[in-house]
């Protein structure tokens, strides 16, 4: 069962001198519990495809439905909302809060929520556990190697029991290693929790356990692959 | 935890927080502390002036209060001061003559203004006696005792127990002249007043005057506190509506416009401070913001609402304004307090100051009203300086901020 359906979303940017078409008419349906990676060499818009689908930024035109809310009609301060129960984020760089700990940046996003301080310390402690890193709750990113923080990122994007996540290139700035655990900490909830995870990347390894791939060229889709 | 994240993000660059804090610091200390030492003054001139000069109300008759001539006097005195006693607030009754003369020494002479006085009566109303620095308050002269300041002495060339002639208008208008013996030399802190007000002994200028004993140019009266003055000031009035019952306030405004004045420093110089900082504050502030736009784009890319990250600059902000601010209206009382005991000693211009009246050594002095008001004033000036940067971080869209590096 289709859950986002996206029709003839188009993004222009007229800040330049020639208008750039970041996204050129894309029609996509993504099902619940997809594990989609979107692919496509840089500039082929696929970031500006994840934010729009994230509600980051608005399309030119074109629609973006996701359940039963029409999230291009929605207003920023109803998308933040939306965002805040509905998606969890995942970026490149973790952005992280740098002045919070580990479980202090998981329990964050339930504070926005206005989660009972009870709660939000039993859903941080058993985030962090579930992305194996519930030692270092304490810790600050700064005290915390890379593949460490996006494992907290992961935990973060989660903490608000998100139906969607979005990731944007996650494994870029990773080792193989931590690349290798992350994937199977996302594949985990994904099969376990049925999460739809969707993540923009150039990583072969991600590419490979995603269960669909969606290629990318010049704000079109050049290629929509289902995987057995 | 939007506070925790603000108390922590001040802390992020430490040194930009610390120097911000002190900028504060030192700017509030100065602006406490200057005010503080004005107010001190000013208060001290206003203490000064009447307690020495003027006492704390008067009453003379209308035409006195107009012409100050000689024939201005109204009579029954003794009514008046018992109707004067029956006010608990009042402490001291001095009935006074007061008449422009001549005073003349060997060497010179010069114009003054004389004050006919009953000693007793006179130090219950002024600290005048207490000024005498030689000799006694109309003590060690037995005939046609005089008092006059140190001023006037160096002026004439005389001094203690030296002879100086009045020249005065009887009351018939007839010139009389009368020899006086100085019986104690008086010095303010205001050595105009010392060179132009002389004391002597009501009875000998009654009998050179030809008046009768129950007559007085006017009357100085002292009460309990300064609150009750205006209490005593409305009785006298509604019982005497046809003398002219002055507080020290109106009878001698220069030293109500000083009290108007301390304040209007205080706040001016204290809004032109925090205004300066202000602006330093809005400054380090936006760099904050310009600096952190990409983790801002994050904050409303996972769902923090607008209101959410206005409160964390403004917060910020406030923190940093608050203990800054704070911390120099706290120094600036301490050394309030510490050099309100000890005073401040200018007296390498203590010349200058005393032609004016001021003493040479301050004592700064606050009100907690007043040090309320510029906490508040921090407080606004924290809020105001935060709105800008705070304006900016809300005008981020989030994609785009997110791209920022």
């Amino acid at each position: 069962m289709a859950i986002i359906q996206i029709k003839q979303l188009k993004k222009i940017y007229n800040s330049t001198q020639v208008p750039v078409h970041a996204i050129n008419g894309i029609d996509l349906s993504i099902e619940e519990g997809e594990f989609t990676a979107i692919v496509g060499p840089s500039g082929s818009g696929k970031t500006t495809f994840l934010n729009l689908l994230g509600g980051l930024d608005n399309p030119t035109s074109g629609t973006i439905t996701i359940g039963d809310e029409e999230i291009t009609k929605l207003t920023p301060n109803q998308r933040i909302k939306f965002r805040l129960k509905n998606i969890g984020f995942i970026f490149q760089a973790y952005n992280l809060i740098p002045v919070l700990t580990a479980k202090e940046n998981v329990e964050f996003i339930m504070e926005l929520q206005k989660k009972s301080k009870t709660d939000r310390t039993k859903r941080s402690m058993e985030l962090l556990k579930a992305v194996g890193i519930e030692e270092k709750a304490n810790h600050f990113p700064r005290q915390l190697s890379g593949g460490q923080q996006q494992r907290i990122a992961v935990a973060r994007a989660l903490a608000s029991r998100p139906k969607y996540i979005l990731a944007d290139e996650p494994t870029a700035n990773l080792d193989s290693t931590s690349t290798e655990n992350l994937l199977n900490i996302m594949e985990n909830l994904n099969r376990e929790e049925n999460i739809t995870f969707i993540f923009s990347t150039h990583d072969a390894r991600v590419v490979k356990k995603a269960r669909r791939v969606i290629t990318i060229e010049d704000g079109k889709i050049l290629s929509d692959e289902r995987k057995n | 935890m939007i506070l925790t994240v603000s108390w922590r993000n001040i802390w992020r660059n430490p040194t930009r927080s610390l120097i911000v804090m002190g900028a504060l610091l030192v700017g509030m200390f100065s602006g406490v502390f200057t005010s503080t030492f004005m107010n001190g003054w000013m208060k001290q001139r206003i203490r000064d002036g009447v307690e020495t000069e003027v006492s704390h109300l008067r009453i003379q008759s209308p035409e006195f209060k107009k012409s100050g001539d000689f024939e201005d006097f109204f009579t029954d005195i003794s009514k008046l001061e018992s109707d004067l006693f029956q006010n608990p607030n009042v402490n001291g009754v001095s009935p006074r003559l007061s008449i422009q003369t001549m005073i003349a020494s060997a060497e010179t002479a010069t114009g003054v203004q004389l004050f006919g006085v009953d000693p007793d009566k006179e130090s219950q109303v002024i600290n005048i006696s207490e000024k005498v620095i030689e000799g006694k308050w109309f003590e060690g002269v037995k005939r046609n005792p005089i008092i006059i300041g140190q001023k006037l002495a160096e002026k004439l060339k005389v001094k203690l127990r030296s002879k100086v002639v009045i020249t005065i208008q009887d009351k018939d208008g007839n010139i009389v002249s009368a020899a006086f013996r100085i019986a104690g030399i008086y010095k303010t802190i205001n050595t105009t007043f010392d060179e132009m007000n002389v004391w002597a002994k009501l009875s000998d200028i009654q009998n050179l005057t030809l008046l009768h004993s129950d007559v007085a140019h006017e009357i100085l009266v002292h009460t309990n506190n300064y609150e009750t003055i205006n209490e005593v000031v409305d009785d006298m009035s509604a019982k005497h509506p046809e003398l002219s019952t002055l507080s020290w306030q109106k009878f001698s405004p220069e030293f109500a416009v000083l009290t108007e004045m301390g304040n209007m420093y205080l706040y001016i110089f204290v809004i032109i401070i925090l205004l300066a900082l202000g602006f330093g504050i809005v400054n380090t502030m936006l760099m904050v913001v310009l600096e952190r736009i990409h983790e801002l784009g994050m904050l409303m890319a996972v769902g923090m609402n607008k209101r959410r990250v206005f409160s964390m600059i403004m917060i910020e902000t406030l923190i940093l304004s608050v203990i800054g601010g704070f911390a120099g209206i706290i120094c600036g009382i301490w050394a309030t307090d510490y050099f309100g005991d000890k005073g401040i000693d200018l007296s390498i211009w203590s010349e200058g100051l005393e032609e004016w009246g001021y003493s040479a050594i301050i004592y700064p002095e606050y009100d907690w009203t007043v040090m309320i008001i510029i906490a508040f004033l921090v407080v606004l000036t924290g809020i105001i300086a935060a709105i800008y940067p705070s304006y900016r971080a809300l005008k981020l869209a989030p994609a785009e901020a997110i791209r920022v590096i």
